[in-house]
């Protein structure tokens, strides 16, 4: 492989893989506060770009997937007010099928809505073609943008979970329910953030990835899948390293192709989850110690 | 226990022939080609509610399963061998019984296996993926189960797709029939599981037979056996069992196999009765459909999800849901599990408007 190649491939893995981050982190942060994996995830990615495809051809692009992150997060509060929150001791496989649910009512009404075509939003900077050299790389202007967006998601987070009362709170929330609900925390609300926070994560990343691999109705699952897979190999929960596993997948994935055919990218993902799973089950970065420990 | 099992068996038995003799007076016998596909996803149906009601494991890759019977069955029986009839291995494999010639539609002359040498070998091979996903994901605590075998429904649908020996976006057509009573038995036609009319209320026949006998088989291996005590036990309190030295991972192991081969049959069955199979039955949105025919039925209800498999599949064969078939069985599915949990016949009763009812003792 020319290095020309090789550094192709790379830039495309870690662009993808950026994208997988931040729908893994988008499941960890609900993992943490409920303990359930949220299979409507995938879903809030393919709505974000859906809505902001719509809005953009009447609003300013900046508005347009401001506008789209805002509605995806008031239907992920939606969700967790009118599915989760008023359960009664709900048990785990209750609340999983739950969202298994609502992610197949969200893709049907986005079929009703827009259809089986698949749309895209507008480069944000340039056309399809506009590329930046950097010596032996081209880069496409996106790709800049989807790696800028992900990065600050990914710090914003960092310093709301880290330096915020509100972000410490859902901490304690995730670490152990009944003492944060002793401490006056109402952990009702955290999960309701949690789902607000999922899902307007999951927005941003839909539109920041439309331009480069399109929107279709039901483009949610195989992104849901990975962001799983990265959530997995980071280990459930680990935030940080869901990063880094997101990008290992994602390099992973893009070299694939030189080996197996395009049909089967998916089928990396889901082989990678299952060898994770076989080998070292909680993940390449979590301990089995911390996870013993775990509830769920 | 036993007295109601009889009591209900004997219940489906006499309205099974009962639906068959009003459809034949009326005059609307067709109606019986889709009840006979509905009661072969009914048996799928049960082999997932064996799982999700008794080792408490959801999947969410049935559809993969039944494609594997399907597809693996609708192969063999399909691919002429003849071009390699010299081949040693092709000839050995015919003097042992296991390959046939028969002509399909257009005439030609085909040499493949036989519906049950590939009907086997489709369940055998269900069973081993079933266990090279399950050994390592059932180890765990917490439901890696369901995106795992979101994951190989996945794979299988883009197997089906992608690969021309399945036919790709086409799927496999011109299954020959399985024939179960050869003509040389006794004497007059052979007896065969295929779409042919002449066939209809024999096939609708043959399919609650299956049905049924694998309901008996299920509920005698959940009260009777070694592994059915050890999974209601997992099901009331995992850490429970494995105090009284269940082995729990193997225990789920087990029913999740046994979900497989389920799911594999009814698709081998179907297969030869639809006379072909197509990437559509492969879906991830299959599978959820048959999770939610198990939720609605009750999750622990064998009977239950018997009932609403059959019915609403009959349903959406029909197309009486029309465009919103797919959204139809997600509504059921958050429905089910938002206000009744427990399946139809056990409504969450803090729910008001359950209030509103007569007031019952509990």
């Amino acid at each position: 492989m020319s290095p020309e190649l090789f550094f192709q491939y790379l830039v495309a893995g870690i662009t993808y893989g950026a994208v997988y981050a931040v729908v893994a982190i988008g499941f960890n942060i609900i993992y943490n506060s409920t303990g359930i994996i949220n299979f409507a995830q995938g879903e809030f990615v393919m709505l974000g770009g859906m809505i902001a495809i719509t809005f953009a051809q009447w609003l300013p692009l900046f508005w347009a997937i401001s506008a789209a992150v805002a509605i995806t997060m008031l239907i992920g509060a939606l969700m967790e007010l009118c599915c989760i929150r008023w359960l009664r001791n709900p048990g785990i496989l209750q609340m999983l099928i739950i969202t298994i649910g609502v992610s197949i009512l969200l893709r049907e009404a986005a079929l009703h809505i827009w259809g089986e075509g698949i749309r895209s939003l507008p480069y944000f900077y340039g056309d399809a073609i506009t590329a930046w050299t950097f010596g032996p790389v081209r880069l496409s202007p996106q790709v800049i943008w989807v790696l800028l967006a992900c990065g600050c998601i990914v710090l914003a987070l960092q310093a709301f979970f880290n330096r915020s009362a509100l972000g410490r709170e859902m901490r304690a929330c995730a670490v152990n329910r009944t003492a944060a609900s002793l401490c006056g925390i109402k952990t009702h609300n955290m999960v309701t953030l949690s789902f607000v926070l999922s899902a307007g994560m999951g927005a941003m990343a839909g539109c920041m990835i439309s331009p480069i691999t399109y929107t279709q109705y039901d483009s949610g699952a195989s992104l849901a899948l990975k962001g799983f897979t990265a959530a997995i190999i980071g280990g459930l929960g680990n935030s940080m390293a869901a990063v880094a596993a997101g990008l290992l997948l994602g390099i992973l994935e893009a070299f694939s192709i030189t080996v197996v055919p395009l049909a089967f990218q998916d089928a990396v993902a889901v082989t990678l989850l299952l060898l994770i799973l076989f080998i070292k089950p909680h993940g390449l970065f979590g301990s089995s110690e911390a996870a013993r420990l775990k509830a769920f | 226990m036993l007295g109601q099992i009889r009591t209900r068996l004997g219940a489906v038995v006499a309205s099974v022939v009962l639906l068959q003799l009003l459809t034949t007076f009326t005059g609307t016998e067709y109606y019986l080609t889709q009840l006979t596909m509905s009661a072969y996803y009914g048996l799928l149906v049960i082999g997932l509610c064996a799982l999700m009601g008794y080792a408490g494991q959801i999947s969410i890759g049935h559809a993969g399963f039944f494609a594997i019977g399907g597809y693996l069955s609708a192969l063999l029986t399909t691919y002429n061998l003849t071009p390699h009839a010299e081949n040693s291995a092709i000839a050995l494999l015919n003097q042992a019984g296991l390959l046939f010639t028969w002509e399909n539609l257009y005439g030609e002359s085909l040499l493949t296996f036989t519906p049950w040498a590939a009907a086997l070998a489709a369940l055998v091979c269900a069973a081993l993926v079933a266990l090279l996903v399950g050994i390592p994901v059932l180890k765990l605590r917490g439901h890696y189960l369901a995106m795992a075998t979101l994951g190989f429904g996945t794979i299988i649908y883009r197997m089906a797709l992608a690969l021309p020996i399945l036919g790709e976006a086409d799927g496999i057509a011109d299954v020959p029939g399985f024939i179960l009573i050869p003509a040389s038995l006794f004497g007059g036609e052979a007896l065969m599981i295929s779409g042919e009319g002449d066939f209809r209320i024999f096939n609708y026949y043959v399919a609650w037979a299956v049905v049924l006998a694998g309901l008996v088989l299920l509920m005698n291996l959940m009260t009777r056996s070694r592994s059915g005590r050890a999974l209601r036990a997992l099901h009331s309190s995992e850490e429970a069992a494995e105090a009284c030295g269940v082995n729990t991972s193997r225990a789920k192991l087990q029913v999740f196999v046994l979900s497989a081969v389920y799911a594999a049959l009814a698709g081998v069955l179907l297969t030869h009765f639809k006379g072909g199979i197509g990437p559509e039955e492969a879906t991830v949105m299959k599978s959820v459909r048959y999770v939610a025919l198990v939720a609605v039925g009750g999750m622990t209800s064998l009977w239950g999800t018997l009932f609403m498999g059959v019915g609403l599949s009959f349903l959406s064969l029909r197309g009486v849901f029309g465009s919103y078939d797919d959204a139809v069985f997600g509504l059921i599915l958050l429905a089910v599990m938002l206000f009744a949990p427990g399946g139809l016949s056990q409504l969450n009763s803090h729910i008001p408007w359950r209030r509103l009812l007569p007031y019952r003792r509990a």
